[in-house]
């Protein structure tokens, strides 16, 4: 049995027929054909498949495509302004390195996003690393994407986003 | 070439871009019309025979297209599994091979041993189907504990291997080193457990197979660290598809740590069943299936003694090793705990006589093969955690006993006595900047600070040496190596100006497409944004090795020197026949050939367009095309070092440890980009830490179920787990590679775990602690520091 589902990725809108068990992951991904959001386990603990809902950042494999009805989404695939333009934390993650094989990228920009604005731009190392639980890499130490997400604060801040 | 992003330069990723903006390519992100999905049936039991399987019910469930079992593929004459290295044991027979099938047949040997192959039209099909795949298991003891794996009475994993031993090896005289040992005014003895450990690279394994009936072509993308090696290996060995029929790519990849070189069971099958199935198969591992099928890492239990005259001098190091193969032989398995290991038990140290003998053992768990390091980490953490004890025990300063014992800077090129010849180094400066930096000389008074607070603080050194940049080929042929390991290039020019550069290297996080662009921008002068750099293609790069060991700079780029140097040899005698000099008159610089001594020039770019539209052009004497191969077999092994610098704190209420400052610094040769080495050092030293304080792939001791089998049950490390790290460099140049390079990719993860828990030890000596296994998790601390106490009350 196939249900229908509307919602907004990126600004715009999208539709499909999904099963009842269809993961938001799976929507986007082999649905939509947006894979830049990486599934890493199975547990709801790697964190490479972190998107917006509706300005929150949460893990698409712990929701399902149904719950997202009507939502607005936003993915890796949406944050940049144009192909020249990165969103700050972006770019920050590329000035500090903060990124080698790239897989929990997508997870941990988005996270790393909605962490500096819930922390009102003001974030300290203690606070970056304590906030980072829910996202694993095995390349980077996260040396540098702490470093990363420090720099990033005041330059969403700055740029308004 | 500009001083911006030539060699030494701190580049920002070509890479990044398309990470950070997701429009990289992985295995599971790719499009194929017309896709099949596959799911593995895995053993649920470490040990039993399969007395049945029916697929009936399964087949006939809805989006099934096919389900293989390991009677199909001994039907189709399908080969088994290989490994690639046979070692030698001590009598000069080779190793205990048994055989590995692609899925089994009638026996199952650990938990997560692959039984069928469902592919049907979607993935969840696929997995639905397989739970009604009916499966007849006579369940049998399993041999799961290392310690006792040689048992008698042991469950044997393998008939062709009596008393699961693979091999018992050995390298040095066990009599010199007896008598060394009969003159020593002290004898330090260390039993240890280096602990089994599941790699865990963020992307799980995945492939995906296409067949051309038309050609006869297969297409095989496949999460490798090696795509050549993986073909070859699946060609002459496995599937008999002959080489060139058979592409393999390996795209982005999403880390891999080793576990990603060796061949497996499951990417074999979805390659062989693409052609009986008639359409694409994918298929991704879950991360349960990672846990349990990725080969694992280390694994070994050890008993070690060192010798020692009465200054501290070190005069024989003795070893004793148990290694875990895991229930079957993985590619380079074998190679792992005797020459990645035992010929590293020098260390940094002048230590004239080693002995080590190692028994590799089969047992009911999942293969183990090379992890991060593979075999060094476990050589640092036998030799430095011994050198500490023995540091503690004759009360003499842990620095200064290293000290005492550093080969000296004048002794290079120095022969070890087992078996490698270091080219270069210089340790004492390596220590004593690590010192400065951990402010050693101030640790008393941070200790006493922290005893106020109720805290136990410790420091511990750990200073390594590896070896990488594998390897000479004949040298690794004559140990029984079943390949070659030089490294391969190709550079070709556009018409246009522009270069590709294809190389048999494979980055997977290594940075190779903006290290390898430094090298070719600062030796030929092309501007960055003109050079692509391409790997992970069978069709497209040079027949390669891959990356593993380190080695991808220092041989990868090696090789890619040699091709430079060949484009410029050509690029002369073009330059000179365009400006009508002599070819001894041309030199050639940043880009541009000059006729020495004269204003005279022209730009590569002008040499290039005049190879490929040849009109004014030394025909007679010269190809046209600007296109050049190169193969680099290196000298020898390179061989970075480091002293690294530990400092925690542990709450002896609650057994938590803190690490509070981590220094480590390198000699990795010459540097090509700061900024990557500085990220593989930072992610080295968290994997080996990792070990040190959170990570073991536990199995039940009696069924062999894999308790660790999730990111829930194994502890990744996280990131409030550490401080910022404080990096430093000293750079003795590698004097036979052309870059003087060393390699960078494995260091922090192998000497890091020593540094741990030598500081864990100088935390627990006040408190009577004589010994904490990794990991040392709080409850492992608590009970180590309770049992002291109870032993002080008796």
């Amino acid at each position: 049995m196939t249900i229908s589902v509307a919602m907004t990725v990126n600004g715009k809108s999208v539709s499909g027929k999904v099963e009842a068990r269809t993961l938001l992951v799976q929507f986007l991904r082999e649905h939509l054909g947006m894979t830049g959001t990486h599934v890493g386990c199975d547990t709801s603990q790697c964190g490479a498949c972190v998107v917006h809902v509706d300005g929150k950042s949460i893990k698409s494999c712990t929701i399902l495509a149904v719950q997202a009805e009507g939502s607005k989404v936003t993915t890796i695939e949406g944050l940049a302004e144009s192909a020249d333009k990165l969103h700050p934390m972006q770019e920050a993650f590329r000035e500090n390195h903060a990124l080698q094989c790239g897989f929990c990228t997508p997870g941990m920009v988005m996270s790393a996003i909605d962490m500096v604005k819930r922390h009102n731009y003001q974030l300290d190392e203690a606070t970056v690393r304590r906030e980072l639980e829910g996202n694993l890499c095995r390349c980077t130490g996260y040396h540098n994407i702490v470093k990363a997400i420090l720099a990033a604060a005041p330059a969403m801040k700055s740029a308004g986003v | 070439m500009t001083a911006a992003s030539g060699i030494g330069a701190r580049v920002l990723r070509t890479e990044d871009k398309r990470f950070l903006t997701g429009t990289g390519r992985y295995v599971d992100d790719l499009p194929l019309a017309r896709a099949t999905y596959a799911y593995f049936l895995r053993s649920p039991h470490a040990h039993a025979k399969i007395k049945s399987i029916d697929t009936s019910a399964a087949a006939k469930m809805s989006g099934v297209v096919n389900i293989f079992t390991g009677k199909d593929l001994v039907d189709a004459k399908v080969g088994g599994l290989i490994c690639g290295w046979v070692v030698k044991d001590k009598h000069g027979q080779p190793h205990k091979a048994p055989a590995h099938p692609v899925m089994a047949v009638d026996t199952v040997r650990y938990v997560g041993d692959t039984v069928a192959m469902v592919v049907a039209n979607t993935y969840d099909e696929a997995k639905d189907a397989a739970e009604a795949i009916k499966v007849d298991y006579d369940v049998r003891p399993a041999n799961v504990d290392l310690a006792k794996a040689f048992d008698k009475g042991a469950p044997e994993v393998h008939p062709e291997a009596p008393g699961n031993m693979v091999y018992d090896w050995e390298i040095g005289v066990k009599a010199d080193v007896d008598t060394a040992f009969a003159k020593a005014a002290h004898v330090t003895k260390l039993d240890l457990i280096n602990n089994r450990l599941i790699p865990n690279a963020m992307e799980p394994r995945a492939a995906a197979a296409e067949y051309d009936k038309g050609t006869g072509h297969y297409t095989l993308w496949s999460t490798s660290q090696n795509p050549h090696v993986l073909r070859l290996i699946l060609s002459a060995f496995v599937l008999g598809i002959p080489e060139h029929k058979l592409r393999v790519i390996a795209p982005d990849v999403g880390g891999g740590f080793g576990s990603k070189i060796f061949c497996y069971a499951d990417e074999t099958m979805v390659c062989w069943a693409a052609s009986r199935v008639g359409r694409p198969i994918k298929w991704t591992a879950e991360r349960s299936e990672s846990f349990q099928t990725d080969c694992h890492g280390r694994d070994h239990v050890t008993h070690a003694e060192l010798a020692l005259d009465k200054d501290g001098k070190f005069l024989a190091l003795k070893v004793e090793t148990i290694a875990n193969m895991g229930a079957y032989l993985s590619t380079f398995s074998t190679a792992v705990p005797t020459y990645l290991y035992a010929t590293l038990l020098a260390g940094q140290y002048t230590t004239p006589l080693i002995y080590a003998n190692v028994k590799a053992a089969l047992t009911h768990t999942a293969p183990v093969d090379a992890y991060r390091g593979a075999g060094r980490p476990e050589a640092t953490f036998v030799i430095e955690s011994i050198v500490s004890k023995a540091a503690a025990e004759m009360k003499i300063d842990a620095a200064e006993l290293r000290r005492k014992n550093f080969i000296p800077s004048t002794a290079f090129p120095y022969q070890t006595p087992v078996a490698l010849q270091y080219d270069s180094g210089n340790y004492p400066p390596i220590i004593d900047e690590a010192m400065k930096i951990a402010d050693y000389k101030g640790f008393e008074a941070r200790r006493a600070e922290a005893k106020s607070r109720g805290k136990l603080r410790g420091i511990g050194f750990s200073s390594y040496i590896e070896a990488c940049g594998l390897a000479p080929s004949q040298v690794v042929g004559s140990l029984g190596a079943g390949v070659g390991q030089w490294e391969a290039a190709q550079i070709k020019f556009n018409p246009t100006g522009n270069v590709q550069v294809m190389t048999g290297a494979h980055s997977h996080g290594q940075s190779h497409e903006t290290t390898f662009a430094q090298i070719i921008h600062d030796k030929l002068g092309v501007p960055m944004d003109q050079i692509e750099i391409v790997h992970g293609d069978t069709a497209t790069t040079p027949f390669g090795m891959g990356t593993y060991g380190s080695r991808s700079l220092a041989v990868g780029g090696s090789a890619i020197i040699k091709a430079t140097e060949k484009i410029i040899a050509k690029g002369k005698k073009i330059a000179a026949h365009l400006m009508e000099a002599s070819v001894a008159d041309v030199e050639f610089d940043n880009g541009v050939f000059k006729v020495t001594g004269t204003d005279k020039n022209v730009p590569l770019a002008q040499v290039v367009f005049a190879a490929y539209v040849p009109h004014n052009y030394p025909l007679g004497e010269v190809e046209p095309g600007m296109d050049e191969n190169a193969f680099y077999d290196p000298a020898n092994f390179v061989y970075p070092a480091g002293t690294q610098i530990c400092e925690l704190e542990i709450d002896p209420e609650t057994g938590t440890t803190e690490i509070v400052a981590f220094t480590a610094i390198d000699d990795f040769g010459n540097i090509i980009n700061p900024m990557i080495v500085e990220g593989q050092v930072h992610g080295g030293i968290v994997q080996g830490v990792g070990q040190a304080l959170f990570e073991a792939a536990v199995y039940d001791k009696d069924t062999g179920q894999l308790i660790s089998g999730s990111f829930m049950d194994y502890t990744m490390p996280r990131a409030d787990n550490f401080p910022s790290f404080k990096l430093g460099y000293k750079v003795t140049p590698c004097p036979h590679n052309p870059l003087g390079v060393k390699g960078c990719g494995e260091a922090g993860a192998i000497a890091s775990p020593a540094a741990v828990m030598n500081a864990v030890h100088n935390a627990l000596a006040p408190v009577g602690v004589k010994h904490v296994e990794m990991p040392a998790t709080p409850l492992n601390v608590w009970q180590s520091i309770q049992g002291a106490q109870h032993q002080a009350a008796e």
